[in-house]
């Protein structure tokens, strides 16, 4: 992965032995890269070699889990710089920091609440980040299993005292926390303490430089379950090494770097903050720890985070189906679209906006738009009459009139006829419903 | 082992563009605003330049708004139906770097104001307030073609930014811009392609117009497909870096709009008590959407409420910090 062919042949016998059934290395080499040989059919290989193979053909960015059961959240393993490039794997977790001085139990149990359903999708606060602020282990080991006993999320364990979280990590090791932080003074206690309740470990510099070595020496006594935080507490600095730590590692293969992320806030303000955590989610961070924690501060950053990690290449679709805005009745007008799920909750809010209570029947185009369906003959005249017997709007509605796209004026005659329903042609723009409501249904 | 800092060497960049013009270049305003000009991607100040802040134009229209949401009656009911007064305490109140006036009044569905009337009230606007303008029709093609002309005369000189020009509508209001030196917004829909095309029609009709042309790739709010318009961007701005010179203008894009169009922004608490508390909601709903576009790479942020605006210019000053190594 990654690795040209010539990369490859650098580290063969180059004794063109055969053995491995290609009749030379280099050829072997090219197999290897294109993923059609592996490295197990070359007897001569040697175990150097092979180590730096192994690591080269690794993804870029190492995949890792913090949390347990259906609460665990996957970090990393990312292997874009843009989303249109491909797309984003693994949405950043928001994490919510409770202090050990705080009701920690009280506000676990807030945190536990904070889940959201829009437009359909569920979005989830996956993680809270439990701090010792308190200097205190018994204090802070009550904290986490306070906080334990209130949420099965993923946890963060803040301490950079090793003794204080040799207190409270055992009891809680099985929920898999991540613990934070290694750093330069405390590191070789920190590995030992992650390596001994087999945890995920922060690793903390104080910029990038410190990181890279801290990262290096950590590996080095045998633990890669790492997580990386570059130290940077401002929005512009985070933003720069947040960066350059996905740069290095997608671009170059930088070892060091290829890990998770995680980011502090460091706004006191909580609409302050979810704009900076904001910047962290969109610029690559894996984990954003902050201190917000209402519901209409954090919706929005979690709507953020949901859109920004869609694959650009699949169009989301909404179930192809009757949906009722408001309370409509028999006489209630029904207009129609695709399954598109931009373009259905596009024209569900402008049909709520008119006010008045209405159906949608939203067509199974394959979740694309209405011009592409219609070029498709996903929307015709066909599939709609089709999916309107499906939904029994016979019996729904009363009247026999039906809304369509005004960019698809076009099917009105064909769709009477294939429906037996008057079509009316609606606005081109669904923002255009709301006025056209008005003159025709109020 | 200190840690080899990857910088990319692109080939080109931003074009800038100057809005407004003080009395030694012919108009009226106290100071002009330059955006563009970045040789990098958002506010990576460690491999190139980013001369010029993104601003913030705060929006007014030239009569009262039935559509807004109630919240903004204790910011701006004093001053609805006076657009002067509206622009004033945008400016001075609420710190907008920059005033867009949309003349709503002129759609033939809401007042039909006449073409002279659009004009007295941009001049009304001028003269209340220092800072550059941007004008923007009421979005009737056929109805904004009779209104640029006039307007482009009567602000003849303040070097506006006038719009929107779309592709199958684009020539009278280049004409106008070109007739009287002002700026103008390409709108294309969420299409790059269009985007492109629709530059190199606008510059086919003069080339001057080149430096003066200023991008809105139509945007969409938080979860309303905001993610496409982030992509396309995104792919805009790396066209430029690397010396496209048709994708290589400052973006503009209508925040406060689409996202006070959004249910989110909207809905009271007791409707949808999962969400919280309805302003503090919208406010983050519009931020959050800016947010996203400053790091996209939009250089004018049209934007509603005042603390969005609060908000947003003070992650402007966090982001505008030298990162260098």
């Amino acid at each position: 992965m990654g690795l040209t062919g010539l990369e490859i042949f650098k580290h063969l016998p180059k004794t063109n032995c055969k053995e491995c059934g290609s009749p030379t290395c280099l050829a072997f080499a090219m197999a290897l890269a294109s993923g059609k040989a592996s490295l197990d059919a070359c007897p001569y290989v040697s175990e150097e070699a092979k180590a730096a193979l192994d690591s080269a053909s690794a993804p870029p960015i190492k995949l890792v889990k913090v949390g347990a059961g259906d609460h665990a959240v996957e970090l990393g393993d990312e292997t874009e710089l843009f989303r249109h490039d491909k797309r984003f794997f693994h949405p950043t977790s928001i994490a919510v920091l409770i202090s050990d001085t705080e009701d920690a139990a009280a506000s676990a149990e807030l945190f536990d609440a904070l889940e959201f359903d829009r437009v359909g999708l569920h979005y989830v606060t996956d993680m809270v980040a439990v701090q010792c602020a308190s200097g205190d282990a018994a204090k802070f080991k009550a904290a986490v299993e306070a906080v334990a006993g209130k949420t099965q999320k993923a946890m963060i364990l803040i301490a950079e005292d090793p003794a204080v979280m040799e207190a409270a990590l055992p009891a809680v090791k099985d929920r898999n926390p991540l613990v934070y932080a290694a750093n330069a003074g405390n590191y070789e206690k920190m590995v030992e303490l992650a390596k001994a309740n087999n945890c995920p470990l922060a690793v903390k510099g104080k910029d990038l430089n410190e990181t890279a070595e801290l990262v290096e020496k950590i590996v080095a006594l045998g633990y890669k379950e790492l997580v990386l935080d570059s130290g940077a507490r401002e929005t512009s600095k985070v933003l720069a090494d947040l960066t350059q730590m996905r740069r290095l590692a997608v671009r170059k293969k930088y070892r060091p770097f290829g890990y998770p992320t995680i980011a502090f806030t460091s706004k006191e303000n909580a609409q302050e903050e979810i704009l900076q955590a904001g910047v962290y989610v969109s610029k690559y961070a894996s984990i954003v720890v902050l201190k917000a924690r209402e519901k209409q501060q954090l919706l929005p950053l979690l709507a953020w985070r949901q859109n920004l990690f869609t694959d650009p290449q699949k169009p989301i679709a909404v179930e192809p189906k009757l949906y009722d805005v408001g309370e409509p009745d028999e006489n209630s007008p029904v207009y129609v679209t695709t399954n598109f799920s931009l373009t259905y909750f596009i024209v569900e809010g402008e049909v709520e906006g008119s006010r008045i209570p209405s159906r949608i029947l939203s067509v199974d185009t394959g979740g694309v738009s209405v011009l592409t369906a219609y070029a498709d003959n996903k929307f015709s005249a066909e599939t709609i009459a089709a999916a309107m017997k499906k939904a029994g709007l016979d019996e729904k509605v009363k009247h026999r009139q039906i809304v369509i796209p005004g960019h698809v004026a076009v099917l009105k005659g064909a769709l009477e006829e294939a429906s037996g329903w008057e079509v009316l042609v609606g606005p081109r723009e669904a923002s255009g419903i709301p006025k056209f409501a008005k003159e025709r249904f109020a | 082992m200190a840690v080899e800092i990857l910088k990319e060497k692109y080939r080109s960049k931003v074009g800038e563009v100057v809005l407004g013009a003080t009395k030694e270049q012919g108009g009226t305003r106290s100071h002009t605003i330059t955006v563009g000009g970045e040789s990098t991607l958002p506010f990576l100040h460690f491999e190139g330049e980013v001369p010029h802040r993104p601003v913030v134009a705060m929006e007014i229209l030239d009569m009262a708004p039935e559509d807004w949401h109630p919240c903004f009656k204790q910011y701006f009911g004093d001053v609805y139906d006076d657009p002067a007064a509206w622009a004033k305490k945008c400016v001075e109140q609420y710190g907008a770097d920059l005033i867009q006036i949309r003349l709503r009044s002129a759609d033939p569905d809401f007042k039909d104001s006449s073409p002279e009337d659009c004009a007295a009230v941009v001049k009304k606007v001028l003269e209340a307030v220092g800072v550059p303008l941007i004008v923007i029709g009421c979005g009737k093609p056929e109805k904004d073609s009779t209104i640029f002309p006039v307007v482009a005369e009567a602000a003849a000189g303040e070097n506006l930014l006038l719009g929107v020009a779309e592709l199958e509508n684009y020539k009278a209001i280049t004409s106008a811009c070109m007739a009287h030196q002002h700026n103008i917004i390409a709108q294309s829909p969420i299409d790059i392609n269009i985007c492109k095309q629709l530059n190199i029609l606008i510059a086919e009709m003069s080339t001057a117009m080149v430096n003066r042309i200023v991008i809105d790739p139509t945007i969409a709010a938080l979860g309303y497909g905001i993610e496409y318009s982030y992509s396309i961007m995104e792919r805009a701005s790396n066209g430029a870096l690397q010396g496209d010179k048709m994708l290589a203008m400052p973006m503009i894009g209508n925040i406060g709009a689409e996202a006070w169009r959004a249910k989110e922004a909207n809905i009271s608490a007791e409707d949808e008590p999962g969400w919280g508390e309805q302003e503090e909601r919208g406010i983050m709903w519009e931020s959050t959407t800016a947010m996203a576009y400053l790091q996209s790479g939009m250089n004018i942020l049209v934007m509603r409420h005042p603390r969005s605006v609060e908000l947003i210019k003070g992650q402007i000053d966090d982001l505008m910090k030298d990162n260098s190594y």
